[in-house]
């Protein structure tokens, strides 16, 4: 077996917790391969093979639709219940005890899961075919901002139930150093949190009192400064979580440690005060907002990379680490001493290296001239499947090849099968993103049926081609994985009594009690982001409130 | 005990060095291009009511207006689902074009291919950015933003011609 047991674990989680956990699972996998099941046939459609007239007798009307359920459920639905779930467990798991207010957390979550079904099924009756960018003034059904409300809020309250067992932790440990997953979890939660005000002030303020009719109009370039000052930090909060288990899960994993604590901490800290403040860099190509604030919000947008290179530096040195005490040598050669035989980690390290071409791409988007070419261009969404696809999907379902046998006190099924998934996946995800990235800089849009567009020169078809290829090709490898997630929860066979898969908590090579305390208080930090948010954004949100015009009435898709 | 003290491992503090080094040589090179090659990104011009934008003048007269023969030209495009107005029209080779655009209805793209002009249109707000041919031919110009079915459709193309000749 690759994913090790032991007869005697840390902290077993009571089965209660063990249900709670699981069943967030349960809905962010359901909604992964509902979701997913749209990516072929977009990738498809794009190669020349339209399957959609087929899908209309389930009740899907158009491309878009469809389109429409790919984002949400994929870069709403999947990555926010998993997060929830998982971060339960790091909370459980790294504080050792209970969550102090389980009620509070039951609730957070089944009002994510009440705003679920209220947002999908207005999306499966197409009625809110907008995308899950929800620009205005294309409106939605009503249903679709209250679900989508109440699954952000229900989060939220997931949040404040770890606040306050973390609070009843630090009351019980004086100075004790909050343990390293713990902080991140927490920091992680708290990003979410102030980076949601955005689209909770869009809903809130502008688009549900418009769509119930008690304005008549919206201010769409207002409507899009709130949806961005959400959109970006959003991404922090899909990649922190596989951040905690790359630098306080893999090193264990790979019989390492973390390299080092302290940084691992300031890593965190810098993307919560950083992550914020940049959303002008999806906007550089907008009307209304002045060029001088794009260029700033550019420079601080390389500066959100700085905590990624660290990342970078210090996972890479903890994998190091593990492998030349699993007798690795040479400059590189150590690599081939990693666990590759362990579908959890060959999927977390394939979602590395994924990711490290994720960064370079971001780098152009992020350049604000760059930018200017590829904006909208399929090149974005070939970046984003390396970094929320890929970065971030396929460390969950690494993670999930433990924490799936962790909950159930079952033996993972057929680690084999799930190598082949995950490596399928790499694959397909290395042709399509290739492809995605070409065919954007030879000026395809995305989010459009090329299949049905006049303008599509030759140059662009082979490209489609390996779009369509790529494409299908991550949809089985994923799948594969998914159905070794799915056997392994639902098989009858039970691990030996007495024995467990445990949470695998890395130790770090510098002591974390020696951590320097100002790398483990919340003020500083805190007033930090609230300061640099203030600057980046304050003066154009007065402007723009200011001045807001609500001249658009609503138009249906 | 001292714990304030932030300790770094040589490999790691020559890494964080060049990280930054990088980072601020990424920033140096988009102020370049910023201010001193003059790339420019859409920015602060005109706000314009989208429900009567189409009846009020410049745009209740879409296309083009020649400022300087041969030389300066300015372009009014109106983007509605599904299509741009005007979706064709010419303009000699070598020309400074500044294009113009706003919608009437939902959000829209406009990319003109080939070229540095790739913006939203947006309802409420005008869109503009210029741009010089260089070449002869014909460029398209296409809607990068979602707008409904007919979004894949919207699309025109500027033919840009030798100077008393055809493209
Ligand atoms: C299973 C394999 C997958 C394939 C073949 C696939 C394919 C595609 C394609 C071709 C598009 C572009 C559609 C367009 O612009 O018209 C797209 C969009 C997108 N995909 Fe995927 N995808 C897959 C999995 C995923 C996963 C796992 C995620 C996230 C967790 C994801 C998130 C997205 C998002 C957010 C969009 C943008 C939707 C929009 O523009 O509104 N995809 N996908
Ligand atoms: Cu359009």
């Amino acid at each position: 077996m690759t994913i090790a047991t032991t007869t005697s674990p840390v902290y077993p989680l009571t089965k209660e917790d063990r249900r709670f956990v699981g069943l967030h699972l349960v809905i962010a996998f359901s909604a992964l391969v509902i979701g997913s099941l749209f990516g072929p046939l977009q990738a498809l459609e794009h190669a020349g093979l339209d399957l959609y007239p087929s899908l209309e007798r389930f009740g899907i009307q158009s491309y878009y639709q469809g389109l429409t359920l790919h984002g949400v459920l994929n870069a709403l639905i999947w990555t926010t219940f998993f997060i929830t779930g998982f971060l339960t467990l790091v909370v459980i798991r790294g504080l050792q005890r209970p969550l102090a207010l389980p009620w509070l957390n039951r609730l957070g979550f089944w009002m994510m899961v009440v705003g679920l079904v209220a947002a999908a099924i207005p999306i499966l009756l197409n009625k809110a075919t907008v995308l899950y960018t929800f620009y205005p003034p294309m409106e939605a059904n009503t249903w679709f901002y209250v679900g989508l409300t109440l699954v952000v809020v229900g989060s939220w309250i997931e949040g404040w139930g770890f606040y306050v067992t973390y609070w009843r932790w630090r009351k019980e440990h004086g100075t004790t150093r909050t343990p390293f997953i713990v902080l991140a979890a927490l920091i992680t939660m708290v990003l979410w949190q102030i980076a949601t005000l955005g689209v909770a002030a869009e809903i809130l303020g502008l688009l549900l009192p418009w769509s119930i009719g008690l304005a008549d109009g919206v201010d769409p370039l207002l409507s899009r400064t709130f949806f961005w000052f959400t959109g970006h930090p959003l991404v922090y909060f899909w990649l922190l979580p596989a951040y905690v288990s790359w630098y306080g899960m893999l090193p264990k994993q790979v019989d390492g440690k973390l390299f080092s604590n302290s940084l691992a901490r300031l890593a965190f800290w810098l993307f919560l005060i950083l992550s914020t403040p940049l959303g002008f860099h999806h906007q550089f190509v907008d009307p209304g907002i002045p060029s001088g604030w794009k260029y700033i919000h550019s420079i601080l947008t390389f500066s959100v990379f700085f905590p990624s290179l660290l990342t970078f530096f210090t996972v890479i040195a903890s994998l190091e680490y593990g492998a030349r005490k699993r007798g690795g040598t040479g400059r590189l050669a150590w690599i081939k001493a990693l666990p590759w035989k362990n579908p959890s980690v060959t999927a977390q390290l394939l979602a590395g290296i994924l990711f490290v071409f994720g960064g370079i791409g971001g780098l152009a988007n992020a350049s604000y001239n760059v930018n200017l070419v590829l904006h909208n261009t399929a090149w974005v969404p070939g970046h984003f499947h390396l970094t929320v696809g890929s970065a971030v999907t396929l460390s969950f379902v690494g993670i999930a090849f433990w924490l799936v046998p962790h909950l159930t006190r079952k033996p993972l099924w057929s680690p084999k099968t799930a190598l082949v998934g995950v490596w399928t996946y790499f694959v397909g995800m290395l042709i399509f993103s290739n492809a995605m990235h070409t065919v954007g800089l030879l000026g395809a849009p995305r989010r459009t049926t090329l299949g049905l567009a006049p303008y599509v020169p030759p140059e662009w078809t082979g490209h489609l081609w390996r779009v369509g290829f790529g494409g299908t090709l991550m949809w089985i490898g994923l799948m594969t994985a998914v159905v070794v997630v799915a056997v392994t929860a639902f098989r009858s066979t039970r691990l030996p009594e007495g024995e467990y898969v445990d949470v695998p908590v890395a130790e770090s090579i510098d002591d974390e009690q020696q951590v320097p305390v100002w790398l483990d208080r919340w003020m500083p930090w805190l007033v930090g982001a609230a300061v640099l948010i203030i600057l980046a954004y304050g003066p154009q949100l007065i402007d723009k409130i200011g001045g807001m015009a609500p001249t658009s009435p609503p138009f249906t898709p | 005990m001292t714990t304030e003290e932030l300790h770094v491992d040589p490999a790691e503090r020559n890494w964080i060095v060049a990280s930054i080094m990088l980072l601020v040589v990424f920033g140096v090179a988009v102020a370049i291009a910023g201010f001193m090659l003059g790339i420019q990104v859409p920015t602060e011009e005109q706000r314009v009511d989208p429900r009567t934008v189409a009846q009020e003048a410049p745009w209740s007269n879409p296309g083009v207006r020649e400022l300087v023969p041969g030389e300066e030209y300015e372009v009014y495009i109106l983007a509605s689902r599904f299509s741009f107005v005007p979706n064709t029209f010419e303009v000699p080779v070598g020309a400074r074009v500044t294009f113009y655009v706003t919608s009437t209805d939902v959000q829209h793209g406009f990319k003109l291919q080939d070229t540095n002009v790739n913006f939203m249109a947006l309802p409420g707000q005008v869109s503009k950015l210029t741009t010089t041919f260089e070449e002869p031919g014909t460029y398209s110009y296409i809607c990068t933003e979602y707008c409904g079915l007919g979004h894949a459709v919207m699309a025109g193309s500027v033919t840009v011609t030798e100077p008393g000749g055809n493209a």
